[in-house]
């Protein structure tokens, strides 16, 4: 009997997933053929969904774009079979987009089935859990600290360093949060991890928890995931049923209990401290810092808040140790990041690469230019509160500190391409305009500064007292880089001058080499 | 129609309250049990909720206030949550917005007159590869185009 996959990801139902499956289901009934049909998540071409597979003698084929009425013509070409079709992509492994990778914590998105416990075992699923079990707490951390693995959800902390704050706080009660937040708009790996591969996630919170003593965990998921939550919850409830969470894990007395709590739409709740707030039951108000999270964390107890991708990587250096996962990489920047191409690409995805891949491999070689065929003119990397780079820095390897060296971030990985039709003052303003929307009201600089910048990106664009009103949002842009308590007041001024400086046309002003 | 809610709809307010006060950080997975039943948190909901965890009323309305996704005010059958974030505007997600308003009509935060629809920006919906995306109630869907908006409206209203 044929087994066919049909991803259930957001993404690739969000292109007709769910109506393809279906009529792969109608269509078998109807010729009387037996299959068994598979929801994986995505393997996270995008440019291929709904990407339909069939596993072979000779590994699994793929077959993509796939709408519904092109269900009964690849049943006639033999699909079934792995035959040849108008949308036959060949042998998925072999698609370069894919073979180029070196996926690490993606190894298993768009392979297995996320909800099956069974798949995710026999897919070295649950390995690095085994290890953790017989190790010392201290010896856990220090695997991860060996790994080189930094923070994935912006800030890029050594999570060893964490970690060990965490397991020497002394304290009755621990907390382990997983950051799922995901706010940055451009960027969806998180999501991929918790809809294609949840156990990753719990089993890397799991040895979180044995690694410093937790014994409580919460995934705080944004509620613009629902699918992730149905998918995350599943997981965890399969999770309990086979003793990998509980009580006694894996009958070894130890405990954890993992619970998955939904956000209401405010993207400073991603900030660690105002994620713990809200956790709480409060507004999601940004806290002093110190103290740190790692000792004074939920509920005034020490918490270990980490992204998804750092958390949903710990399974694999547990597994295969920490020099495996270090060996990856450039630099300081060790391991693999899930790169999140979007914007205006022929072939946006997930690519996980070693860092040191640069910015134009990405954007030409996998993302093939960009979907409107007009030249790149520009990419913002990490988020909204990344800066903006122009055509002449695209040879820049991700890796942390070139980015720094560039007076830009890697975030959270996401890329987002923009053709030459892009107004940058308008893309100046919409930084300023976000931050107003979204500022947590707490300190000045942000909550004042950020509507102040829209008022005068308006005059700008209007070219109204033209000189001043630059000078103006220069000002500005110092007070909340200076004045800001976090980094959604701190850094709004990464997008808002970088296009200010690399292309100063839109604002109305000479380019500088024109001067 | 008036502010105040309905003896059914307290029920489901005092249900869902005790049903959940008592974990830790209670009042968010009780504002989502409100609004996923009621399709919002009528404003006489906050003295039950209020009383049940110990807080004062300003706290739990701050709260509510504070947080883009909770309504105080009923949706119309259907909501529709528009990405105004970076990558659809990439992709043409401002012209799409504009069609969106013009065809329902309405701006933010509004109701069409016929009561089917309510809009509400997003900023990001994890849907980048597949800009530009919306999501109605809890569907997403991706490379939007002004005539697929058409035509999901069209199926908007008829299911109405
Ligand atoms: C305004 C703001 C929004 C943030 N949003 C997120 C987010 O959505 N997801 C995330 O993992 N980190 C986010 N962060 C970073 C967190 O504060 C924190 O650094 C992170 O959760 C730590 O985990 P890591 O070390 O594993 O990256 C945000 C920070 C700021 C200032
Ligand atoms: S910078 Fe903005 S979001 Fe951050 S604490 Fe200050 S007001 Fe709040
Ligand atoms: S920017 Fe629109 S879905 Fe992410």
């Amino acid at each position: 009997m044929a087994t066919v996959y049909v991803p259930r990801d957001s993404s690739a139902v969000s292109l007709g997933a769910e109506r393809v499956a279906e009529a792969i289901r109608r269509e078998a009934a109807q010729r009387g053929v037996e299959l068994k049909l598979v929801r994986n998540g995505s393997r996270g071409l995008y440019w291929a969904e709904p990407m339909v597979e069939v596993s072979t003698v000779a590994g699994r084929v793929a077959y993509g774009p796939v709408q519904p009425q092109d269900v009964p013509g690849l049943f006639d070409a033999g699909f079934l079979e792995g035959k040849s079709h108008a949308l036959s992509l060949g042998a998925t492994e072999e698609i370069l987009y894919l073979k180029n990778q070196e996926r690490l914590t993606n190894a298993r998105v768009g392979i297995t089935d996320p909800v099956s416990l069974e798949d995710y075992l026999s897919h070295d699923g649950y390995r690095g859990l085994k290890n953790a079990l017989a190790m010392q707490p201290a010896d856990i951390v220090k695997e991860v600290t060996d790994s080189g693995l930094r923070g994935r959800g912006g800030a890029a902390f050594p999570t060893g360093i964490k970690w060990n704050t965490v397991l020497n706080a002394p304290s009755d009660q621990k907390y382990i949060v997983c950051n799922a937040d995901e706010g940055d708009s451009g960027t969806f790996s998180d999501r991929m991890i918790m809809e294609g591969d949840p156990f990753v996630l719990i089993e890397g919170m799991t040895i979180a928890g044995l690694a410093v003593g937790a014994t409580q965990g919460y995934i705080y998921l944004r509620v613009e995931y629902p699918n992730a939550l149905t998918i995350l919850n599943e997981a965890i409830a399969a999770a309990y049923r086979a003793g990998y969470l509980g009580q006694s894990l894996c009958g070894s007395g130890k405990s954890f209990d993992l619970e998955v709590r939904v956000g209401a739409g405010a993207y400073v709740c991603g900030e660690e401290t105002a994620l713990l707030e809200s956790l709480e039951g409060k507004r999601g108000l940004v806290r002093f810092k110190p103290p740190l999270p790692a000792i004074v964390g939920l509920f005034g107890k020490p918490t270990i808040v980490n992204n998804v991708i750092s958390l949903a990587s710990v399974p694999i250096i547990l597994d295969k140790g920490g020099t495996h996962y270090r060996d990856f990489g450039m630099g300081r920047s060790r391991g693999t990041l899930p790169i999140q191409l979007a914007g205006n690409i022929k072939r946006p995805g997930l690519i996980e690469k070693a860092f040191g891949v640069t910015l134009r491999e990405i954007l030409y070689d996998y993302g093939g230019g960009s979907a409107s065929g007009r030249p790149i003119r520009a990419v913002q990397v990490g988020g909204p509160l990344g800066a903006f780079l122009p055509e002449s820095q695209f040879d820049t390897p991700l890796d942390y500190e070139a980015f720094a060296a560039l007076w830009a971030v890697l975030g959270h990985g996401g890329i987002v391409a923009f053709d030459d039709t892009v107004d940058m003052a308008r893309m100046a303003r919409y930084a300023m305009e976000f931050c107003a929307a979204e500022s947590c009201g707490k300190c000045t600089p942000c909550r004042i500064g950020s509507t102040r910048g829209v008022e005068v990106m308006d005059r700008i664009i209007a070219n109204r007292e033209h000189d001043k009103n630059l000078l103006l949002l220069r000002d500005l842009c110092d007070t909340m880089l200076g004045g800001s308590l976090c980094a959604l007041g701190g850094m709004t001024p990464y997008p808002v001058l970088s296009a200010l400086n690399h292309f100063p046309e839109d604002f109305g002003a000479a380019k500088p080499e024109a001067a | 129609m008036t502010d105040s809610t309905t003896d059914s709809q307290q029920n489901v307010v005092r249900d869902i309250t005790s049903r959940m006060a008592n974990q830790p950080g209670a009042l968010l997975p009780i504002l989502h049990g409100i609004q996923d039943e009621l399709g919002y948190v009528p404003p006489d909901a906050v003295p039950t909720i209020a009383d049940a965890l110990n807080l004062s009323r300003a706290d739990v309305h701050g709260v509510i206030s504070f947080y883009h996704y909770f309504r105080t005010t009923p949706p119309g059958k259907h909501t529709v949550y528009l990405c105004r974030a970076e990558s659809c505007q990439s992709m043409g997600g401002v012209a799409l917005e504009a069609h969106v308003k013009q065809r329902l009509g309405i701006d933010y935060h509004e109701t069409t007159s016929d009561g089917v629809v309510s809009l509400e920006p997003m900023y990001c919906l994890g849907n980048c590869a597949c800009s530009p995306a919306l999501m109605v109630d809890k569907e997403v869907l991706g490379r939007v185009t002004a005539e697929g908006f058409d035509t999901l409206l069209k199926t908007l209203k008829e299911g109405a």
